[in-house]
């Protein structure tokens, strides 16, 4: 037996492809580290970070997976990106370097949005939250945090307003699953039921003052995100309160290995995978994330010109009707063996119980019913292409 | 965990259990471990040549795939069907959840595999590190 984790070729640049591999020496932990170690999860290095993919049973990835769908699953996401920008020009500051329109979000209020590169491309995909009234937290990915931060600074030069990396001052807990409303409900003053999703608010948790709880997550169900202080001692604290909270839901500490198969059944998507420095927004699939009603913003004037030349390739579901499971840089082939794109994800959906992958592939194979093969150990396996996301959330009655 | 002492193992964590012409093979419990959920099973068809270090099928998790070496070359002559659509047998139960039954070629090469002994030996060995 031989592991092998699949590569990412096609000029796709190695991404955050949670991999059995061994940690190299500048690995970073979070303040929960040495928790998950004595929980006996499943350590992985994600972008150099030393992190649980699964938890021992009753976990691991299918059951932790099912337990967020059907429950409520907490992960430890410190290792995401925290800049603050704070002043009286920092609305037009995020206006300047994000694609969405930030003058639309109330004090409150937070927006899915990207850094854009000036040809229309990806520096990185976020979470724009308006804390205040001149006062904005855009969250970010773990693997892009030094490039990101430098990116805002660089590009924010120009306006009177203060850029903070505060990456290293929480411990980042995402509560997630249809029961994590009540679960944090029990740790806290604040009424959740007035929190809206993709809004925040400041609340005492745990017995902490003042702490930021959003109701996003990265799983495609309800939930919410907690902010506390970075220190091991709260860290565990709370960890440990939440997870004591949730025993009535049946809750699980959940890894990135579930993180990774709920984001990809909801068609969230991850830099270095869907979103990278050579896709662009059009291609990529989040028009309606990107306001070209903005007169200006980095990238628009390469977007407009893109719109103009139409797509070249286009993102799509697909689902394997053959016995096989598409992995990320596979090859995608047209009926008669040529290739005509490749796997961005790939995985057994444990939520579905089928075998779906996300691809790049020219517009003309977008339609739900084309048929396309993707090439696994040098056997065309076929696929569907099928209408995304591959799950939604039940609304509610 | 205590390895069966009836079969015998190999370093890329394979088993076999051998009987008389005939020899069954499967995953370790270790690699099951090392693998996570497993969800997906590729096998050799009936009258497949399978060849002692080759590659002969592929066991798939949620994570990771993970290519199956033939621990002896022989004929294939059974194909556990059941896996196909019960992968997780093998996270149940790896010693019991066979891959392939085959005819045995040389049964020689049954001598350079390792003993339970041995394996669980190198197991911890290998999770030491």
């Amino acid at each position: 037996m031989n592991f092998s984790i699949p590569g990412v070729p096609h000029g796709v640049a190695q991404g955050e492809t949670v991999a059995v591999e061994i940690s190299t020496p500048a690995t970073r932990k979070t303040a929960l580290n040495a928790v998950h170690r004595q929980m006996g999860a499943k350590m992985v290095d994600f972008n150099g970070w030393d992190m649980p993919l699964e938890y021992p049973a009753p976990g691991g990835i299918i059951a932790e997976h099912n337990t967020v769908r059907t429950r409520v699953g907490i992960f430890d996401v410190s290792h995401m990106g925290d800049i603050r920008l704070e002043g009286r020009e920092a609305l037009a500051a995020v206006e300047h370097i994000s694609m969405n329109a930030a003058s639309r979000l109330a004090i409150g209020q937070a927006q899915y949005s990207a850094l854009l590169y000036p040809q229309g491309t990806f520096v990185d995909d976020m979470i724009v939250h308006r804390l205040g009234e001149d006062d904005y937290l855009l969250v970010i990915n773990a693997g892009t945090r030094e490039k990101d931060f430098e990116w805002v600074r660089e590009h924010t030069r120009q306006f009177d307003c203060r850029v903070k990396n505060l990456s290293d001052d929480f411990t980042q807990i995402a509560i997630q699953g249809p029961k994590g409303v009540d679960l944090l409900q029990k740790l806290t003053d604040v009424k959740l039921s007035g929190v809206k999703f993709y809004w925040l608010t400041r609340g005492t948790v745990c017995g902490l003052k003042d702490v930021l709880i959003t109701r996003t997550g990265y799983t495609a169900e309800d939930g919410f995100e907690i902010y506390v202080p970075g220190d091991e001692k709260t860290s565990a604290m709370v960890w440990d309160k939440v997870l004591q909270a949730g025993k009535e839901f049946a809750c699980m500490p959940c890894g990135l290995g579930a993180r990774n198969t709920l984001r990809l059944e909801g068609k969230l998507p991850l830099y270095g995978h869907e979103i990278t420095d050579t896709i662009n927004v059009w291609e990529a699939g989040l028009d309606r994330f990107c306001k070209m009603e903005k007169p200006e913003f980095l990238g628009r004037a390469a977007l407009e010109e893109a719109k103009a030349a139409g797509l070249k390739r286009t993102l799509v579901g697909l689902e394997m009707v053959d016995r096989g499971i598409a992995r990320d840089g596979y090859k995608v082939l047209d009926e008669r063996g040529g290739e005509i794109g490749w796997v961005t994800s790939g995985s057994y959906a444990p939520f579905l119980k089928k075998n779906i992958a996300l691809a790049y592939v020219p517009p003309q194979f977008r339609d739900p019913g084309s048929t396309v093969n993707v090439e696994i150990r040098g056997q065309a396996v076929k696929a569907r292409v099928v209408p995304t996301p591959f799950y939604q959330r039940p609304k509610k009655a | 965990m205590a390895y069966p002492s009836d079969l015998k193992y190999t370093k890329e964590h394979e088993w076999v259990k051998a009987d008389g012409k005939n020899a069954a093979i499967g995953i370790t419990h270790h690699a099951q471990e090392l693998l996570g959920d497993i969800v997906f099973v590729d096998l050799p068809k009936v009258g497949a040549e399978i060849a002692a270090g080759k590659v002969f099928g592929s066991v798939e998790s949620v994570k990771a795939v993970s290519d199956v070496y033939a621990p002896i070359s022989g004929t294939v002559t059974e194909v556990n069907s059941e896996l196909t659509s019960a992968p997780e047998k093998i996270n149940q139960d790896a010693h019991s959840a066979w891959m392939v039954k085959i005819a045995i070629k040389n049964p020689t090469e049954l001598n350079s595999l390792l003993s339970a002994a041995d394996y669980e030996k190198f197991v911890a060995e290998e999770d030491g590190h």
